[in-house]
């Protein structure tokens, strides 16, 4: 019942995010900003992560498929393959859950217990659409280009550790160019589009409804984090099933 | 002018306001006072749309704001200004930011026009040194002035303050008090004060409502609240040993 009544008030609080804008001026600037912030704020995190976890799935390739029977390119399709379908989109997303997520939720939970959003709502504000909209935006614009990025560094990743001996770094490149298919990009970069949608909006609504003090800024944020995870690997799940 | 009649609000089946009567006259600075707890910011909040009454009506001028729908209320709320406790500035813009916001989202002014308008009201409140100054930056008294000039940045004609004395030192708050009540005569608006605090009763309660668990318990101006036949308001105005030593004398 209660998670009833929770869906139900993000649904209405989704409707207000998506009501139209008092001035697209303002909201343009406000995306931009977002962007910025939520986004280009995220790119070292993306890059340490991607090129880290490429390196180790490149090694852990080479360890488990070392076989006379199985030809040495593979440790770089292997890789390849892992980090577009899952590694960076999901694990990514679940990696951001963490940073933007609990960013937004304690941003708009401090912002509601200071009373500055009743100030927006006093000067005739939709500050549901004005707090959080760009935020969505900005992310399901931006993060797509992450999950990219870290594709890319991800599988630069595992060429480093090819380089330093773990296999011949010619085969490792050949993996990567090994059977490239570019709905498998689409299918990844249509997660991550989603992904965000979810994560800034669970942890708008959580910072949105925050009440108390700051302790409750604290648990909005946790919660917002804990949920986003949560439906993201239940998207993940319906998005592989819908899109394979 | 604002008025509210027979006001009821409760919350989670406990009544904060009973039966609520009370008309702020425009030009005046209308105090609502009363001790912590007594209902008074509910009052305010109600007043000013933040929280839905129970039962009855509330009136800015004539026009009834209960009875309106989403929109024509959000048309009522561009001429509301309200200062908050806290200040409530939007923390992650500067004071310039913050002032020019309410100009950014509802007036079609140039950028020339918008930062004219924001100088004139950051000088109103002598804070022109600091427009580019975060809320983190600025002391008490500074973000309470900011907040005035974001609320008077659209030409209000309602002004709304809650407690805008809280956690200033004396002097402070009687110029922000001064402040109050130089802009309300100088812009003819109705402006009402939610506080506790006796210096501003004093010093610039032209009309005086006294709130006293959830009911109007007295209503009168600063010359007839020392004399007035009320224990729950004696209490509360004489709470304190100097103002009974006052009284005495």
């Amino acid at each position: 019942m209660k998670i009833l009544a929770a869906f139900g008030r993000y649904i209405i609080l989704m409707g207000k995010v998506f009501s139209r804008p008092e001035k697209w001026s303002i909201y343009y600037r406000r995306v931009i900003s977002e962007m910025d912030q939520l986004g280009v704020g995220s790119i070292p995190l993306t890059a340490i992560i991607s090129v880290f976890i490429g390196a180790v799935i490149t090694i852990q390739m080479a360890i488990t498929l070392e076989s006379p029977f199985i030809p040495q390119f593979m440790i770089g399709y292997a890789t390849k393959e892992t980090m577009i379908l899952e590694f960076s989109s999901t694990v990514i997303a679940i990696i951001l859950a963490g940073k933007v997520g609990s960013n937004i939720a304690s941003e708009i939970g401090t912002m509601r217990i200071t009373e500055q959003i009743d100030a927006l709502e006093i000067m005739g504000v939709n500050s549901a659409a004005y707090l959080i909209l760009p935020k969505i935006i900005a992310t399901m614009i931006f993060f797509p280009f992450l999950a990219a990025f870290s594709m890319i560094v991800g599988m630069f990743g595992g060429f480093l550790v090819a380089r330093m001996g773990v296999m011949i770094p010619n085969d490792y490149i050949d993996g990567l160019l090994y059977y490239f298919d570019s709905y498998e990009i689409f299918y990844s970069l249509v997660k991550m589009t989603v992904f965000a949608f979810l994560i800034t909006s669970i942890s708008g609504y959580y910072g949105y409804y925050t009440k108390g003090n700051s302790l409750e800024v604290g648990k909005a944020s946790t919660t917002a984090v804990v949920v986003s995870s949560i439906m993201i690997m239940i998207f993940n799940l319906l998005l592989t099933q819908l899109m394979r | 002018m604002i008025k509210c009649e027979n006001i009821f609000k409760s919350f989670d089946g406990r009544t904060v306001l009973n039966d609520i009567s009370v008309t702020f006259e425009t030009g005046k600075t209308n105090l609502i006072i009363g001790r912590s707890g007594s209902g008074k910011t509910v009052l305010l909040k109600t007043l000013v749309g933040l929280h839905e009454p129970d039962e009855g009506s509330i009136y800015f001028d004539d026009v009834c704001y209960t009875d309106l729908g989403f929109k024509a209320r959000k048309a009522i709320r561009k001429d509301i200004g309200m200062i908050f406790q806290g200040g409530a500035l939007i923390d992650s813009s500067t004071v310039f930011e913050n002032v020019k916001l309410p100009l950014d989202l509802f007036t079609e002014q140039s950028e020339a026009e918008k930062r004219e308008r924001v100088e004139f009201c950051l000088e109103r409140v002598e804070l022109s040194h600091a427009p580019h100054l975060y809320p983190s930056e600025l002391s008490g008294g500074m973000i309470k002035r900011a907040a005035i000039a974001r609320a008077i940045v659209l030409n209000p004609r309602y002004l709304f303050c809650d407690e805008p004395n809280s956690g200033l030192d004396p002097q402070t708050s009687i110029v922000i008090d001064n402040l109050i009540q130089s802009i309300t005569r100088e812009y003819n608006i109705t402006t009402i004060i939610n506080t506790h605090d006796m210096n501003s009763v004093m010093e610039i309660g032209e009309k005086i409502v006294y709130i006293h668990t959830g009911y109007k318990w007295w209503e009168g101006t600063k010359d007839d609240i020392l004399n007035a036949d009320n224990k729950e308001l004696n209490d509360f105005v004489f709470a304190s040993a100097m103002a009974k030593r006052a009284r005495g004398k």
